[in-house]
């Protein structure tokens, strides 16, 4: 008898890029539930936009590029970059906003990279920023979060038109419906000479944080703790970032709490939870050695502190992962793991 | 017993299908009409045939020598006649042949004379000697002489501590399992021999605890020895060398070391039986326990002659069923497939897995590394997997051999979990390779240079001797002169010279090559100045 001949181990796990990558997009569910009931129809139409936006763009670089179509559209990644950027986005977003964005993260950061795995940059954040950057106006017009079925909630038509048309309804004005977000009013606020207690009467916030703010940043910590617990996600990239963030505003609490706002607002505002878990764990543009994980995170949670309280922007995740990804492949280099039999060092 | 565990970085829990076969007892192999036994079954210098086509043999009788210190001897498996000492097809990843003596059986299996030795009565040397001159060795897969790892030699002063590895971590294989619950006695008895040569302050025995009839077995034939056995965790690679030393006594062996530099050996349960078998019963290593499972009628385990080939050991466990696809010598982690079926069973044949489409993985398409670093965290050498992949791929052979491309050890963990399904160990063992190839290459090329070197060394003293006997030959005036004045054309004055006087090259040859030496080397320069004279 004749054998075909394949070098070892002859057996593998069951896994792929493709179930990794959806176990990311099944985890965000909770946090995006949150979103939506807080921000309304508008958060769902961005990600559904965003999602075929990033494959047909997707599609057609992998035609240009002259790769197999089928196994890269089937890894997700795509997919999962749409969605990191549309909930970024402003739910009432115009739809060019979220089509400049996506086509950004994915033709721009990847594949002119050079495509899945060789992107130095997180595609989503170098989306965001993009946007940022370029139509401040538009990207700033968060939603107050109303919650749906209350008096301000539009109804999905009347997204839509919003959406894609930029009409209103008769009965609402853009200003009844945007509002600062707290890392907003915090910013401005304190900038007046106001103190954190009274910044913090500001109806915009809630328990700890932002209210609706803070049920989102809950639902992503649900999420993304199962990513952890799963594996799909680096355990030491989230510890290290919300770790050097609380740190760093506990002491900046501690030696002026009139001035600085608590770490528990810190940790739950803005994109911190989510940057944590979804964000900053891009495996592509993360550091890879698991002490340089930890780094890599701390990197990001002290670059988010500085930027949000002496930058420019209110928020400053997708600036940090940015820049921290430039420093993964030196922090790789100088965190390998102690080989087996080393000598210790 | 129990004592501390140590656990290892890394590794995986594997799907064990022991159970396909565990269950039954070990079974005598097929006596073949022919037998095919290469006589390199072990790692160093291959052995030298010491029969002729023509030849009979006897059962256990020698029929190739060790060669060299690293090196072993083979026997013939059963009684029967030499037809022919030839390459044949081997079992070796490459599929190339190697030298075999192909005996045809008589059927009688008749013996050689046994002598059963005592050890203690024996030098240690002898003990070696004898080792070595019954092929013992080691029969975990490496096969690596035994003698040779049964030598401290100065390695060390005094061996901490003796490891006998019943860990089988690899899928499938069941050989070692089933001769530690039926035969742990032998093994016992094969470990008294290796603590004669090495004198261990303690001895200990891993067996994966997914074996509880052999840890059983083995502890109550170690009843009142002081050999402690260990039940060591089912995790895969345990049976690893390296992993095994660090897990039970928290040593680690160094990078480019042995496990002797931190004062541990170790050998196989199935070495120890096979050394019990040669001085206690002064039968040598003509057959071991194979294990054969998959898509095959009854799987289970066969005491097989060595040089059987696979394909009647496979008949003998009841012939293929349907939809084999893939024949592996040795466990799905780390065993080689094999292009056919006709190659004999040696000293490294612990299993053949005739694997079916539900036990391989299927063929999947290779997707870019996207540095999810699964690979890091299963990794027992604690490398960075990606990025020896990332070097390698790139040819950045140097580069590799920074993240310690030599401490791999081929164990297949980081393939095993990579999502994008790249074959990582293949690129490993081709910058392996290619390494060992440009080093080849350049000591290739030094030894070329060097004998260059040596050869123009060779040339210009022939030519410095030529002249300077010439010169002496010559008037010692006359020659010099006529060199200078007739520019190209010294040689022809000299063999003029030489023609007209006969006589004087007899008279002036002998005493004066020094002399004639030393008039050459001032003559070489300044040579001028003395025809100006």
């Amino acid at each position: 008898m004749r054998f075909k001949t394949v070098t070892s181990p002859h057996i593998l796990r069951e896994t792929g890029v493709g179930p990794v990558m959806r176990r990311v997009l099944y985890a965000m569910l909770p946090g995006l539930a949150a979103l939506i009931w807080f921000f309304g129809w508008g958060v769902l139409v961005n990600l559904l936009l965003a999602t075929a936006v990033a494959l047909l763009a997707e599609a057609v670089m992998l035609g240009l590029r002259g790769r197999p179509l089928a196994p890269h559209l089937g890894d997700y990644s795509a997919v999962v970059t749409a969605w990191l950027l549309a909930v970024a986005l402003p739910p009432l977003a115009p739809w060019w906003l979220t089509v400049l964005g996506v086509l950004s993260a994915i033709v721009l950061a990847k594949h002119l990279y050079g495509g899945l795995g060789y992107n130095p940059f997180n595609p989503a954040m170098v989306g965001y920023v993009v946007l940022l950057v370029s139509f401040p106006r538009e990207m700033s017009a968060w939603l107050t979060p109303h919650g749906l079925g209350q008096e301000y909630a539009l109804t999905l038509v009347e997204t839509l038109r919003v959406n894609f048309g930029g009409e209103l309804p008769a009965r609402l004005s853009l200003d009844a419906l945007s509002g600062a977000t707290s890392l907003d009013v915090l910013r401005t606020q304190l900038g007046l000479g106001m103190t954190v207690t009274e910044v913090r009467n500001s109806p915009v916030f809630g328990i700890v944080a932002g209210y609706g703010w803070e049920w989102a940043a809950l639902g992503f910590l649900v999420g993304g703790l199962w990513l952890v617990g799963t594996r799909a996600a680096a355990w030491q990239i989230p510890l290290g970032m919300l770790g050097s963030l609380g740190l760093i505003a506990t002491v900046f609490y501690l030696i002026d709490p009139a001035h600085y706002a608590p770490p528990w607002f810190h940790l739950c505002s803005g994109a911190a939870i989510f940057g944590a878990f979804f964000i900053a764990t891009d495996p592509v543009t993360a550091s890879t050695t698991p002490r340089g994980r930890l780094l890599y995170g701390a990197g990001i949670g002290i670059l988010v502190y500085i930027i949000r309280g002496f930058g420019g922007y209110p928020d400053g995740v997708a600036f940090a992962v940015l820049l921290m990804n430039i420093a993964a492949p030196t922090i790789d280099l100088y965190t390998q793991p102690r080989v087996f039999g080393a000598r210790r060092r | 017993m129990s004592g501390r565990l140590y656990p290892f970085h890394g590794g995986l829990d594997l799907p064990s299908h022991k159970n396909a076969s565990n269950g039954r007892p070990i079974q005598p192999g097929p006596l073949p009409e022919r037998l095919v036994v290469p006589l390199r079954q072990h790692i160093g210098a291959i052995a030298k045939p010491v029969v002729r086509p023509g030849d009979r043999v006897l059962k256990g009788q020698l029929i190739g020598q060790p060669d060299g210190y690293i090196s072993a001897a083979v026997h013939a498996p059963t009684s029967g006649v030499v037809t022919a000492v030839e390459p044949a097809p081997v079992p070796h990843p490459s599929g190339l042949t190697d030298l075999c003596v192909i005996i045809d059986s008589d059927g009688a299996e008749r013996w050689i004379d046994r002598e059963p030795v005592d050890v203690r009565r024996l030098h240690v040397s002898e003990v070696r000697n004898r080792l070595r001159n019954a092929g013992v060795v080691g029969l975990g897969g490496a096969v690596f002489p035994s003698a040779v790892k049964l030598n401290l030699a100065g390695h060390c002063e005094r061996l901490e501590t003796l490891i006998l590895n019943g860990a089988e971590c690899e899928p499938w294989i069941t050989c070692d399992d089933r001769l530690m619950r039926e035969r742990a006695a032998g093994i016992v008895a094969g470990l008294r021999i290796m603590v004669h040569l090495l004198d261990p302050r303690e001895v200990l025995i891993g067996i994966e605890d997914d074996k509880p009839e052999a840890v059983a077995a083995l502890n109550e034939a170690c009843a009142g020895t002081g050999f402690q056995v260990r039940a060591v965790p089912a995790r895969y690679p345990s049976g690893g060398v390296k992993q095994l030393v660090k897990l039970l006594t928290g040593r680690e062996t160094p990078v480019d070391g042995l496990p002797l530099d931190v004062g541990v050996q170790c050998f196989n349960v199935a070495t120890a039986y096979s050394a019990h078998r040669a001085l206690d019963c002064g039968e040598p290593v003509i057959s071991r326990i194979v294990t054969v499972t998959g898509h095959v009628a009854r799987p289970g385990n066969l005491e097989a002659l060595l040089g059987a080939s696979f394909a009647e050991l496979i008949a003998a466990c009841g012939g293929y069923q349907d939809g084999v696809e893939r024949l592996i010598m040795g466990g799905p982690m780390m065993g080689f497939a094999l292009h056919g079926d006709e190659v004999p069973a040696t000293k490294a044949t612990n299993c053949i897995l005739a694997a079916g489409a539900g036990e391989l993985a299927p063929e999947q398409p290779v997707l870019p590394c996207i540095r999810c670093g699964a690979c890091v965290e299963v990794c027992p050498a604690d490398l960075l997997p990606q990025q020896l992949y990332w070097h390698a791929r790139a040819k950045e052979f140097d580069k590799a051999q920074d993240y310690h491309l030599f401490s791999c050890i081929e164990c297949g963990c980081c393939s095993y979990v990579c999502p994008s399904h790249i074959p990582l160990v293949q690129y490993y063992r081709y910058a392996k390779n290619e390494i060992w190839a440009q080093e080849k290459d350049k000591e290739r090329a030094e030894l070329a240079r060097r004998r260059h070197q040596a050869r123009m060394e060779r040339l210009e003293r022939e030519q410095r001797e030529r002249e300077a006997k010439l010169r002496q030959k010559a008037p010692p005036r006359a020659a010099p002169a006529a060199g200078d004045s007739a520019g190209g054309k010294p040689d022809l004055e000299t063999a003029v010279a030489r023609t007209l006087r006969p006589a004087a090259e007899g008279r002036t040859s002998s005493p004066l090559p020094v002399a004639g030496e030393e008039s050459g080397v001032k003559a070489g320069v300044p040579s001028t100045a003395d025809g100006d004279r």
